[in-house]
């Protein structure tokens, strides 16, 4: 299990799992969400391949209304 | 004669961004979207918990406005955090479009100049379609435009203040010196007389939020705003009357009665 933090609120997750499966475990699997890591973009089409590591900063943002 | 305008090769009838925040609920911004004839809305992206879910219902309903998107970067401090948070935008809201912010102070929201410039040639590299929000210093502009911008954003004052047009003269010279380019007021306007203000002096269009989200009847205002632009551009077409130092009479002096020879 490793440590890191998703919105700046700490996680403990399963070292090995690949994004797509813990963005599914954080209720986000229905979700149109876009995702960086370190804040460095991840594209949809990595979710599958992706794992973190221990430290890791996720960032899952949404739409919203803007100036 | 209709007069329309292009940005990176789309063509729009309407001289007005709007913004999509403020509004006192979602159906004021839907109707005061429609009355002010925007066809370019700007969005943006913040952190989502799985609980909230606001940003599909948010997505459902900005789409169904079937307007352009431009995103924006709001927020970001750093070149870093706007790249990356316009290549999430691109994913989420499917657009190269961009408004690019890079805020280098809190208090007065300004652009960074310096990293709005670097933040431009990183995402025009990456096929990026670039609206930066900057501050009206033309050297800036002709950077941005340098690293290719193809539109430029100078502000008119700082974002939310409502104090329209703080440096016509600056923004006047921008016109001037870079005549070939799309230009938009962005920031700071309050009323429809800046927006008539800025498009007398040959800007393009204006970007706006505030001034209609906030106006006490949005829907009216956003109406005010759409005639505004119309008034303005109609103004700059017809090419004004020359300012004198001194008056000049409109009435004939000629046959002036009541005039005798002393």
């Amino acid at each position: 299990m490793i440590d890191i933090s998703v919105n700046n609120e700490p996680k403990c997750v399963e070292a090995e799992k690949p994004l797509a499966e813990l963005l599914a475990e954080w209720g986000f699997e229905c979700q149109r969400v876009a995702v960086a890591v370190n804040e460095d973009f991840v594209p949809r089409s990595s979710y599958g391949s992706v794992c973190l590591n221990a430290g890791d900063r996720i960032d899952v943002v949404a739409p919203v209304q803007g100036g | 004669m209709s007069d329309t305008w292009t940005l990176y090769g789309v063509t729009f009838k309407s001289r007005l961004l709007i913004g999509s925040a403020l509004y006192p609920s979602p159906q004021v911004m839907s109707d005061a979207i429609a009355a002010s004839g925007a066809e370019i809305i700007t969005v943006g992206l913040r952190r989502q918990s799985p609980e909230e879910a606001g940003g599909q219902s948010l997505w459902t309903h900005i789409k169904k406005l079937n307007k352009t998107l431009l995103p924006n970067t709001a927020g970001c401090h750093s070149v870093k955090e706007a790249v990356t948070l316009a290549q999430m935008s691109r994913e989420m809201f499917e657009t190269d479009w961009i408004k690019l912010e890079v805020i280098g102070d809190d208090y007065n929201l300004q652009p960074d100049p310096i990293a709005t410039v670097e933040a431009a040639e990183k995402l025009t590299g990456l096929g990026f379609k670039v609206f930066p929000y900057c501050t009206d210093d033309l050297v800036i502009c002709q950077r941005l435009r340098d690293v290719g911008c193809e539109v430029l954003m100078p502000w008119g004052s700082p974002i939310g203040t409502g104090r329209g047009l703080m440096n016509p003269y600056n923004l006047q010279t921008i016109r001037e010196r870079i005549p070939d380019m799309p230009l938009i007021v962005d920031a700071g306007i309050g009323k429809p007389s800046h927006a008539v203000m800025a498009l007398e002096l040959g800007y393009d269009g204006i970007l706006l939020n505030t001034a209609v989200a906030q106006a006490n009847e949005p829907v009216r205002m956003a109406e005010a705003f759409r005639h505004a632009l119309l008034a303005g551009r109609s103004a700059c077409l017809a090419g004004a009357m020359p300012e004198r130092q001194t008056a000049s009479p409109s009435t004939p002096t000629l046959g002036m009665p009541f005039w005798h020879q002393s």
